[in-house]
């Protein structure tokens, strides 16, 4: 007896409904639900960045005296009327600190912009191009990643001028690579999946192939590289200033720092004139870090590592509903 | 009649779910393996047979719960977990996986990862060991001074036989084989399943083969089990299993499957496999079959005997339900 | 050669002595010390001709050059020689200007539907795509109304259930289904499918293969890639076997799959596992595995592992040609059928 023949089912519509009916639509944001991003360490990060930013924002509202006038003793302990002290020039730290958040973070995420915006392009275009163009790029980028930080800014900062543009403009050109590295694995990667050749097939051009399908797999990862430049380029800020390459002008946490520095806090014992602006960069960094990386995890799960433990199952014991008869 | 090799009963895995609940994997799995033979587990993907496997060689992650009897030899090997089940991994049932042939350490030859189970089970050490890894691999179909090439030296059908050769290093009673052929071409896949018989002939080893692919269980096993939505729906003799399915959906499958000189009409089965994380009622194929009737939406069927050694769990087999509808 | 023109109208598709090659980069190395370049010859030789509303099925093993051969008609990958004529026009070495209006007229269809959609784009996005690349359907309702009827006739009904639905939503077969529908919206005339089902459930394939059946009785032509057999000798009005880049065989699927002349069809049909436990075929099993498309052997690139290979065998390249007692339009490539 053979298999019986049937009628080829035709596709129904009740099956249809049947098939979606369990699965929920989660929609192009589903990634903002990872649990990854729920983690202590990005609620943290999260929380300290706007907390700083808000501090930015309404600085000249917060701060209880002017920071550039003299409005006590020099090097005067934290009291009531000082919460952070004086600094070498009689200024009040606190408002020193609150006014000097602007600088650092404008400088932060301005210069990670320059460097998401020039590390992308190029990423972009060599990853996806390939060829000679991406030969040619990949050794410039070499080029500029081999280039000792410090003794570069220094030379610009000495050619340019020491103004907030070029402070960002430097920071941007230097710390750059990274990202286009890393934007350009991803698009190499992107570029070989099916949808895009499938894209190509069909007759569509680059532009749309760049712009449709690839960038927007690559932005977040984009995205999230530079929430972690952010918090290079603060760092870079503090230690160009602390050098004495900044704007003199400007108020910043890397001037607090070379300013109490230069004004042998120190042996003054004055603390609290290098100890906040230093804890304020710090966690700052820290926040933007760890953002970044909870970013990271949440795009690309395979960071997370492994079970490198014996692998325990567990057992359970049948309960009565579950024994055969 | 001579105790089976091994036996399974009543076998359950869980696995926990993110942001709570279970996934019902494997629902009460039972079936057993004499010495020397060949039984196919058919099913399509996320049926659980895989799963199943993965339970009796005891591999499942710290999220799965297991519960129910693994008989090997007569010894509960599941009784207290890892520590009943690791004596007897490779030692007594070894495993080839899915995509074996691309799970080599790349940087390690093909007779070092042949000797490396022995060494570790302590079967075999040192020179004894290499020269036993040589004749695994005269025994899958390599010459054995391959045994110094690197894995990406061998083709995709020879990386397979290594496999095979890899899982038979401390010469094991039972041999799971998980999807062997898939993606191989014919001629090799005809190759490997011919090997996998004369292993099976040659030495004892009983064997149970995973896949998808019903006319390669067809051709290789003498008896098979069907899954579906993580239970066993119908087991028997592959004969019987085309000529006499006693379950809709085992006819459906064959139905579904093309022959080469078969002219009867290819069927597919509309809708797609229940959800495994809720409770189901009534049979779980009902929803796609085409001959439910009254007891199919309510009352779950049980494996009822249909013939020797033919089980099958549908209510068209029970003559005391048909006569009621 | 099988037969090109019906009714004095050309072939939909038309390929002769097509010849696709990859240099092997030969390194620094290699250069320096002047070793010969190697080139894999993916594609060596193929001819044959498909007309509308028919389904022709390119069959082999991996390294036969199946898939190279579709990537070179739809100049995805660049062609060395050979002629490849749709539709009556040459489009071998046209630019790439003309090459995009013969795309919409021919479409490929990917083998895993899970990689094939853009995760970001709706099903709606995707099938609109090919519309929005070519200019087509003028404004956004119509060519809504275009998606949905593509949609419908790629068996997705009703097509308002899954239009906003993104492809982590939808099962297997139904992305396929909706890949199906973006090539379908252009009203191409011919459908290259590469390996259409093999990723997906057996329940869920003969739907598949069954909607491209019923788009070729519509009057496309289809080019089927595959390596499973069952599923050509099933579906498809014509076969050609494929090893190391050349065809080794063609002719009608019934011929081919019941009355094989060359020695490795009969081979590959002898392996080919049969659902029915019962059937017995003597499996013949041939040695080792299809040599590397660097080195193809010389004279009929089958002869070290044919069966009934002769001596004479290893200094001649067969031709295709129709044996004594094949029906017309089946043809073998071997001096001893």
């Amino acid at each position: 007896m053979s298999v019986p023949s049937l009628p080829p089912t035709a596709f129904d519509e009740q099956a249809a409904v049947a098939d979606i009916a369990g699965i929920e639509p989660r929609g192009r944001m589903a990634f903002l639900r990872a649990p990854a991003l729920r983690r202590p360490s990005m609620l943290f990060g999260l929380g300290v960045v706007v907390f700083f930013v808000l501090v930015a924002i309404f600085a000249p509202l917060l701060e209880p005296y002017d920071p550039r006038a003299k409005t006590g003793a020099v090097y005067e302990a934290p009291s009531s009327a000082h919460w952070l002290g004086t600094d070498d020039g009689g200024a009040d730290m606190l408002s020193l600190v609150i006014a000097g958040s602007r600088v650092s973070l404008i400088v932060g995420f301005a210069a990670a912009l320059v460097a998401m915006l020039i590390g992308g392009t190029i990423g972009l275009w060599s990853g996806f191009y390939g060829g000679k163009s991406d030969t040619i790029l990949m050794r410039i980028t070499d080029y500029v990643l081999v280039i000792p930080d410090i003794p570069l800014m220094i030379i610009i900062a000495a050619l340019f001028g020491r103004s907030l543009t070029n402070i960002i403009l430097i920071i941007g050109i230097i710390y750059w690579t990274s990202t286009a590295r890393l934007i350009r694995a991803q698009t190499k990667s992107v570029r070989e999946r099916a949808y895009v050749t499938r894209a190509r097939a069909l007759g569509a051009r680059n532009q749309r192939l760049i712009g449709k399908h690839v960038l927007p797999q690559v932005m977040p990862l984009l995205i999230a590289n530079t929430v972690l430049t952010v918090a290079i380029a603060i760092f870079a800020e503090t230690y160009i200033t602390f050098l004495g390459l900044g704007d003199p002008s400007l108020i910043s946490w890397g001037r607090l720092i070379e300013n109490a520095f230069t004004g042998d806090a120190v042996l003054n014992d004055a603390w609290w004139a290098i100890v906040p602006p230093g804890v304020c960069v710090t966690l700052v960094i820290l926040a933007c870090t760890m953002i970044g990386m909870a970013m990271e995890d949440a795009l690309n799960p395979r960071l997370r590592v492994g079970h490198l433990s014996v692998r325990r199952f567990r057992l359970r014991p049948l309960k009565g509903a579950l024994e055969t008869e | 009649m001579t105790a089976p090799l091994l036996q399974v009963e009543n076998l359950h895995v869980w696995f926990d779910l993110e942001g709570g609940g279970e996934l019902h994997a494997v629902q009460g799995v039972s079936f057993d393996l004499a010495e020397g033979e060949r039984v196919g587990l058919v099913g399509e993907s996320g049926c659980g047979k895989t799963t199943a496997i993965l339970a009796v060689m005891g591999l499942l992650p710290p999220s799965a719960s297991i519960a129910g009897k693994v008989f090997l030899d007569g010894e509960d090997i599941l009784a207290q977990g890892e520590e009943t089940m690791s004596p007897h991994r490779w030692v007594d049932v070894a495993m080839v996986f899915q995509g074996a042939m691309n799970a080599f350490n790349p940087v390690k030859t093909v007779g070092e990862q042949i000797v490396e189970p022995m060494e570790l089970h302590g079967t075999a050490s040192g020179k004894q060991a290499r020269q036993q890894a040589g004749e695994l691999l005269e025994r899958v179909g390599i010459p054995a001074a391959r045994a110094s090439s690197y894995p990406h030296q061998f083709s995709g059908g020879m990386r397979q036989r290594a496999a095979i050769a890899m899982a038979l290093a401390c010469t094991p009673k039972v041999l799971l084989a998980d999807e062997p052929t898939t993606a191989l071409d014919v001629m090799v896949q005809a190759q490997i399943l011919q090997l996998l018989v004369g292993l099976a002939a040659d030495f004892g080893l009983a064997l149970i083969l995973v896949t998808h692919d019903l006319p390669i269980v067809a051709q290789v096993c003498e008896r098979a089990a069907v899954m579906y939505a993580g239970e066993i729906v119908e087991l028997g003799p592959t004969d019987a299993l085309y000529h006499d399915p006693r379950h809709p959906y085992t006819r459906l499958l064959f139905a579904a499957t093309p022959d080469l000189y078969g002219e009867d009409a290819v069927v597919s089965i509309p809708g797609t496999p229940p959800r495994l994380d809720r409770e189901l009622t009534g049979c779980p194929f009902a929803p796609r079959c085409d001959s439910s009737f009254a007891p199919c939406a309510t009352v779950k069927p049980k494996l009822i005997s249909t013939a020797a050694d033919h089980t099958a769990a549908c209510h068209l087999n029970d003559p005391a339900l048909k006569a009621a509808s | 050669m099988s037969t090109g023109a019906e009714n004095g109208k050309p072939p939909l598709l038309e390929v002769e002595d097509l010849v696709t090659r990859f240099p092997v980069p030969r390194g620094f190395v290699g250069a320096a010390s002047r070793r010969p370049k190697l080139a894999v010859r993916a594609v060596d030789g193929v001819s044959f001709s498909l007309r509308k509303g028919e389904m022709l099925a390119l069959v082999g093993e991996s390294g036969s050059g199946k898939t190279t051969t579709a990537q070179s008609i739809l100049r995805l990958v660049e062609p060395e020689s050979g002629t490849i004529r749709f539709l009556g026009e040459d489009i071998t070495k046209v630019g790439s200007g003309r090459m995009r209006s013969v795309r919409r007229h021919a479409q490929l269809i990917f083998q895993d539907p899970y990689e094939s959609l853009d995760p970001r784009f709706r099903v709606r996005d995707t099938v609109e795509e090919p519309l929005i690349v070519h200019g087509e359907g003028g404004g956004h309702s119509e060519r809504e109304e275009r998606v949905r009827d593509a949609l419908t006739r790629a068996g997705m009904t009703p097509p308002e259930l899954f239009l906003d639905r993104f492809p982590h939503e939808l099962s297997g077969g139904q992305r396929q289904r909706t890949a199906i529908a973006a090539s379908l919206v252009l009203d191409p005339q011919l459908l290259v499918a590469d390996e259409p089902v093999s990723m997906l459930d057996v329940s869920v394939r003969a739907g598949i293969l069954s909607l491209l059946d019923e788009l070729r009785r519509t009057g496309l032509g289809i080019l089927m890639i595959t390596h499973d057999l069952s599923t050509a000798a099933h579906f498809a009005d014509r076969i050609a076997v494929m090893y190391l880049g050349r065809i080794v065989e063609e002719g009608s699927a019934r011929d081919v799959v019941r009355d094989p002349k060359h020695p490795y069809t009969k081979a590959l049909l002898s392996v080919v596992p049969q659902r029915d436990p019962r059937a017995t075929t003597t499996p013949q099993i041939l040695k080792g595995e299809t040599p590397n498309p660097i080195a193809i052997p010389p004279g009929c690139r089958f002869n070290p592992r044919c069966p009934i290979a002769i001596p004479e065998c290893r200094a001649t390249d067969p031709e295709l040609r129709s044996p004594a007692g094949a029906r017309a339009g089946h043809e073998a490539a071997c001096i001893r059928a």
